[in-house]
């Protein structure tokens, strides 16, 4: 199973190991990492799943669908080329060891 | 920041309540914390039941509000499975189904709602089932895998998500609506006649001023019978027409209730040291200044918050901007403001290309906008509104512009 390892602005690290298909953002909820909300649900409408990923994944990702590209643009800390939504990324195998950064701000 | 012993017991560990304990230790909160919730279940999110759950394979997880290793690591105490039965609110104490009693210096309703049951012959037979828990859910899911066709009773928000959810299983789907347009009261009438069209092109039979007369078992299967006379053939009918609020314990206690538990502006209720937050809570509204209720995420997590800042400081009320969303199939409808079918509408942007928004004026004055498929334009309405930045017709008929202009020149987002 692939391993998301979420690292916060204090140098913490959370490692949580996911079924396939499981979203980045459902990871961090169901795991209580700090700073993820997912207060839709999961439905690309409130950008507070904002995560920054490690440039080295960025290329093996799913491109960035139309909805989440208008959410990005509206997250509370600043938007970079590594930003996505969450609970837009889903896991599989080539995203094992996935590192991503969780913003300062979500809300 | 409350003494150690002062304990906040919780009735309810849905939206409100599990936020409500997040927000009291967030500011500093010290006391006890004891969250009683009748469901079994890790507490969840209640949106993904109409949702990705009915369509997203077998075996869906909810999706937890925390983390179950959440309560301990906050010393929250989390009764779950129990029932607070009655209340005292001379001692200051509640009694639960396990026979235990529980002291407070401060009581919570966050009691939720339950739904409104059909009241037409044949409601109680089985394959009628509504959904509001996660067993709800997941009956319904398992229902889903055999249907082929379903009726369901009631255009509201969670009968039409529902509805979309099941035609995405490429299930035979008729709605029934009493009402002459979909989700009432709830949206402007040309957002409510685009959905009435839009589920209708999508293969939904929905059928408009018709309401349910009975339901009959024949063999496997079920017949419901219209106010109009027709009849159709169901192997699984789900009703959602609407909501009862969870008072009864809090009437039964001596506690003042009309449409919901009756809250100050401090979600204070008529008997000291309690309050009521969430789906059960009758408010005033900072917004349109009348008294309301409302179901949704957004309500339960602000008077949460704000209920927590008055128990930990003393002080502080809720005036929160309500907020909603409903994902129905590929439609993503996002209300910001309380949207009322007599405003006046503005559509910004295309209705035949399914993204745009309409602004709805009271008095010449922006008071609510509804998007679909279009969150950008909801989060700088919510902005706006929040902000009451004075928004006019004019000002969004000028060209070029548009609400996510108006909030960047409002200096609200940053560029
Ligand atoms: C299927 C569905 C889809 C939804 N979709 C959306 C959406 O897309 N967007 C949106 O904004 N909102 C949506 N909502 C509404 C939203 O989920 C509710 O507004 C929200 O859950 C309200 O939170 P609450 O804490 O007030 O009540 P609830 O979440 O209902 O929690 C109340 C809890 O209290 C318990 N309880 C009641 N009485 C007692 C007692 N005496 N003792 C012990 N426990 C008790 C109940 O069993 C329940 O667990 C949806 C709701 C449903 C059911
Ligand atoms: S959970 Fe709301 S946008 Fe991701």
């Amino acid at each position: 199973m692939p391993t998301i390892i979420f690292s916060q602005s204090d140098q913490s690290a959370t490692e949580i190991e996911v079924s396939e298909g499981t979203t980045l953002m459902r990871a961090a909820v169901s795991n209580g990492v700090a700073g993820i909300v997912g207060e839709c649900g999961g439905q690309a409408m409130c950008a507070t799943c904002h995560v920054y990923v490690d440039p080295e994944f960025s290329a093996e990702l799913d491109e960035i669908g139309e909805d989440e590209e208008e959410m990005l643009d509206c997250t509370t800390a600043a938007r970079t080329e590594y930003s996505r939504l969450g609970c837009q990324v889903k896991m599989s195998a080539k995203l094992a060891r996935i590192r991503v950064s969780v913003p300062n701000e979500q809300v | 920041m409350g003494a150690i012993n002062e304990r906040v017991v919780i009735i309810g560990g849905g939206q409100a309540g599990i936020q409500l304990a997040d927000s009291l230790r967030a500011q500093g909160y010290q006391g006890e914390i004891s969250i009683v919730d009748d469901d079994r279940a890790l507490p969840y999110q209640r949106p993904p039941l109409s949702k990705d759950f009915l369509t997203q394979g077998p075996a869906p997880e909810p999706l937890p509000l925390r983390a179950a290793s959440f309560f301990a690591e906050q010393n929250i105490e989390l009764r779950s499975g129990l029932t607070v039965l009655s209340v005292d609110t001379v001692r200051r104490s509640v009694a639960l189904s396990d026979g235990s009693t529980l002291g407070y210096a401060h009581l919570v309703f966050a009691t939720g709602a339950r739904n409104r049951q059909l009241a037409c012959p044949g409601a109680e037979l089985p394959g009628v089932l509504g959904l509001r828990t996660l067993a709800d859910a997941q009956q319904l899911q398992q229902a889903l895998g055999r249907a082929r066709q379903v009726v369901v009773i009631g255009a509201g928000f969670i009968g039409l998500e529902f509805a979309a959810a099941a035609r995405a299983r490429g299930l035979a789907v008729t709605v029934l609506e009493f009402a002459q347009r979909p989700m009432g009261r709830a949206v402007s009438t040309c957002l409510s006649d685009w959905f009435a069209q839009t589920h209708r092109d999508n293969g939904i039979d929905l059928r408009l001023g018709e309401g349910v007369r009975e339901i009959r078992a024949t063999g496997n299967s079920l017949v419901v019978g219209s106010s109009t006379g027709d009849e159709y053939d169901a192997d699984l009918v789900v009703y959602g027409i609407g909501v009862l609020p969870n008072i009864e314990l809090a009437q039964a206690s001596g506690i003042h209730t009309e449409n919901g538990i009756t809250v100050d502006a401090a979600l204070r209720t008529s008997a000291a040291g309690v309050y009521a937050i969430g789906d059960c809570a009758w408010f005033p509204n900072a917004f349109s200044g009348s008294r309301t209720r409302l179901e949704s995420v957004q309500n339960a997590t602000d008077q949460a918050k704000a209920l927590a800042e008055v128990i930990a400081t003393g002080s502080g009320e809720y005036a929160a901007l309500p907020w909603f969303w409903s994902t129905q199939g590929a439609l993503r409808l996002q209300i910001a403001g309380l949207a009322h079918p007599e405003d006046t509408p503005l559509v910004l942007g295309e209705m035949r290309a399914g993204k745009y928004s309409v602004a709805l004026f009271r008095k010449g004055v922006l008071t609510a906008v509804e998007s679909v498929n279009s969150p950008a334009d909801h989060i700088a309405a919510r902005k706006l509104l929040a902000s009451r930045t004075e928004i006019t017709p004019a000002m969004l008929r000028e060209p070029g512009s548009t609400l996510k202009e108006l909030a960047k020149r409002a200096v609200l987002i940053g560029a």
